[in-house]
């Protein structure tokens, strides 16, 4: 009798665990994820040559405070650990290795630079762990086919440089084209864009210069540069390379018609320490608001950025581009964790990255949306020009998608 | 009467473990580091990327040993042992990238190369002593990252964006993870090569190698052929830090200008003189420090100071500047020769 009482009780109680599966089924975890938190690895270059993007990671790491003093999402706080790697590639490696071996976070997110990036492309693919929306142009972190697990998020910089390479053939007379780049893959990647652009007029390129990360100044590239007489000038340079080549440029009396670089396109970090009066009539690309704009002055998502500036980095720049991009960017992920609802896979989280339709993301100039898909891996596909004039970049003309560029 | 036989028998064979231990603690020690991967990686206590630490630990040790020949034994001063270094990492890198070598064949290759390398840089720096030596080498540490950047060489070494390779498997399907395999592999490489170094120190080459830091005159009036010997040691200094580089890259599967900045080479030297130059345990000790304190003195200085809520916002190396300084005075012969003071002072007591 007792005995058929324990059997009743134990079918009971089996039967209750299976009622209670199919709910518990639904949710599944990879490494880094569970009922209570979600754990993000990232990279950033706090110190060194390019430590101006350091800002970046700071940024998104007060994003993610913010959303846990919101209570997280679906219910689960963010672990954003973060280490410097001081753009150097091979440390990006070790650290990258400690966040997916030690840490275990559940996938990698805006680990910045090209070359940091080109370093881990593989590692991240063959460990099939998520290297998502990465702070980088490249084109080449738009390849699905052989890299299902990396993404990249803004415009990429071929489309960018054939952008510039058309307005100075419809704009520039006579153009005589010098060209100054960081001598890895992301400046080659730009000058590969921009020479298409170009196309049989890329002899109109009289002079081409190079810098490495670690090179103290670009002084004297930006003089052998006006030496070659040209009126037209791409600057494909990072923060600090693009202030010190606007401030010599400016020294030395050199006036061409000058299209910097979008990764440098910073009021902030680049325009103000080279001084406006040096960077007036400056051409770039853009396709986040800047904060430096007084028409968004009202807009809703740059009161909200200004708010949670205020609130969660009351010592950041907010004359600066990055941590605007970085809230933009951090904000499109959240979508993503978003939608991954319980489902907190590798391949999930990819598969949600990879379909986003038309979403609309604050920080972005207006008629830009988000498009991905299993085949398009470019998030952000569009951008406008604008000019620097007195202390703010004005757009000008339409905003100009991949398709446009290319005609 | 029958109980204190056996007590004194448990504690002769007490004695007795404790005499084994003394005798024998370097290889129980090996056969320690050996079986790790068997028990940290079964109990799941050492995780892979420890074993990748670990195994750079022995990597910088092997490297350190390298200028302890070169600057402990034979007292010529390198600042530019970063670049063989290089040249070992670039030699097992493009062999197995380009060439498809198993990664094991790179080794011998890479010793070649670096031996070459070490013996034709040390014949022409013969004529310069001391200072002078050091500037020469220093220039070698500066030269060789733009030396691998340079346009056309970028079919090799692929520029500044570096190589990527992978790690081997273990082979035979032995149950274990790369990381834990290339451990052993590279403690194996490392026993080897501490066990020659040793051999070679007690030999007749290695009384001449002192001789000639002791004193190069008297030597020379012994019938020491000084500058044969000191190129062949600059060449044999270069293999031990070549093969610590290609170790390096097949465990760290990347390599790149800027992994091998100068800042190696100087990390390098540090490590020796802080391990304890002219000592092959300093040089294992300094492998360690350059590995952990290197690379962790940037997160620890973070650390430590939000632990006691500095008022100030140290510098990302303060704590290694401290440790350095703190070191140098306390122990000026090196860790290994102040741990060695240690153990006199607490035998004589």
């Amino acid at each position: 009798m007792k005995i058929s009482k324990l059997l009743l009780a134990g079918i009971g109680a089996l039967a209750l665990a299976l009622a209670a599966n199919p709910a518990e089924a639904q949710k599944k975890y990879d490494d880094g994820a569970s009922d209570t938190e979600i754990r993000i690895g990232n990279t950033n270059p706090y110190s060194g040559n390019a430590s101006a993007y350091g800002v970046i990671g700071k940024t998104i790491e007060a994003y993610f405070k913010m959303v846990n003093d919101k209570g997280g999402i679906n219910g689960r706080k963010i672990n954003f650990i973060t280490y410097d790697d001081g753009y150097s590639p091979p440390k990006t490696v070790e650290m990258v290795r400690k966040l997916v071996e030690e840490d275990k976070v559940l996938f990698v997110y805006q680990t910045l630079g090209t070359p940091s990036n080109t370093a881990i492309h593989k590692y991240m693919n063959g460990k099939k762990v998520p290297q998502l929306f990465v702070a980088t142009g490249a084109s080449k972190w738009g390849m699905p086919k052989e890299f299902p697990w990396t993404m990249g998020w803004q415009p990429d910089y071929v489309t960018e440089g054939i952008i510039y390479a058309k307005h100075i053939l419809a704009n520039v007379k006579d153009a005589k084209i010098a060209v100054l780049m960081q001598n890895d893959d992301y400046g080659k990647d730009y000058f590969g864009g921009f020479k298409q652009g170009l196309g049989k007029d890329a002899d109109k390129i009289v002079q081409v210069a190079t810098y490495e990360v670690t090179d103290p100044t670009v002084d004297s590239q930006i003089i052998q540069l006006k030496n070659s007489g040209a009126n037209a000038f791409f600057n494909i340079t990072t923060p600090k390379f693009a202030a010190q080549a606007i401030k010599k440029a400016h020294e030395i009396g050199w006036k061409p018609a000058h299209y910097l670089n979008n990764v440098s396109a910073s009021i902030g970090a680049v325009i103000k320490p080279a001084g406006f009066e040096a960077a007036q009539g400056v051409i770039t690309a853009q396709y986040i608001k800047d904060p430096t704009d007084g028409q968004w002055k009202t807009s809703p998502d740059i009161v909200e950025w200004t708010a949670f500036m205020d609130k969660y980095m009351p010592q950041g720049d907010k004359t600066s581009t990055f941590p605007v991009y970085a809230y933009a960017v951090t904000s499109t992920l959240a979508e993503v964790i978003k939608r991954a609802g319980d489902n907190l896979t590798r391949e999930n989280i990819m598969k949600q990255a990879a379909s986003l339709k038309g979403v609309e993301v604050p920080l972005l100039l207006p008629g830009i949306k988000i498009n991905t898909s299993p085949t398009d891996f470019y998030p952000i596909q569009a951008v406008q020009l604008s000019r620097l004039k007195g202390e703010v970049f004005e757009r000008f003309g339409d905003v100009l998608s991949n398709e446009a560029a290319s005609q | 009467m029958a109980t204190t036989v056996s007590s004194t028998g448990t504690e002769a064979g007490i004695q007795n473990v404790f005499a084994f231990i003394r005798r024998r603690w370097l290889w129980l020690l090996i056969a320690f580091l050996a079986l790790l991967p068997i028990i940290g990686g079964k109990t799941g206590y050492i995780s892979n990327f420890w074993f990748l630490q670990l195994s750079l630990m022995i990597v910088y040790a092997i490297a350190v040993l390298g200028l302890n020949l070169l600057t402990g034994f034979n007292g010529q001063i390198s600042l530019g042992h970063g670049a063989f270094f290089a040249v070992g990492a670039y030699t097992a890198a493009i062999l197995i990238d380009q060439a498809g070598w198993p990664f094991w064949a790179t080794l011998p290759m890479a010793a070649v190369t670096c031996f070459v390398a070490g013996y034709l840089f040390g014949l022409p720096a013969l004529r310069l002593e001391g200072h002078y030596l050091a500037l020469a080498t220093f220039a070698l540490a500066v030269a060789v990252p733009q030396i691998l950047k340079y346009r056309h060489f970028e079919g090799f070494t692929n520029g500044v964006q570096g190589i990527n390779i992978f790690k081997a498997d273990p082979p035979f399907g032995l149950p274990l993870s790369s990381d834990q395999w290339m451990f052993l592999v590279v403690l194996a490489v490392a026993v080897l090569m501490f066990w020659i170094a040793r051999n070679l120190l007690d030999s007749r080459t290695g009384r001449a190698m002192t001789a000639i830091r002791d004193h190069a005159m008297a030597a020379s009036t012994m019938g020491i052929n000084v500058p044969r010997y000191k190129a062949v040691v600059f060449g044999i200094s270069a293999i031990y830090t070549g093969i610590a580089g290609a170790l390096h890259a097949i465990i760290f599967e990347f390599v790149s200008p800027d992994s091998f900045r100068f800042e190696l080479s100087i990390a390098i030297l540090v490590g020796a003189v802080v391990g304890g130059i002219a000592s092959l345990p300093g040089a294992v000790i300094g492998g360690v420090f350059v590995q952990m304190i290197e690379k962790y003195a940037d997160a620890l200085t973070k650390k430590i100071s939000a632990a006691v809520h500095l008022p100030l916002e140290l510098e990302p190396w303060t704590i290694y500047g401290i440790a350095l300084i703190v070191l140098m005075y306390t122990m000026p012969t090196g860790i290994a020769g102040g741990l060695a003071a240690l153990w006199r002072r607490m035998r004589r007591s």
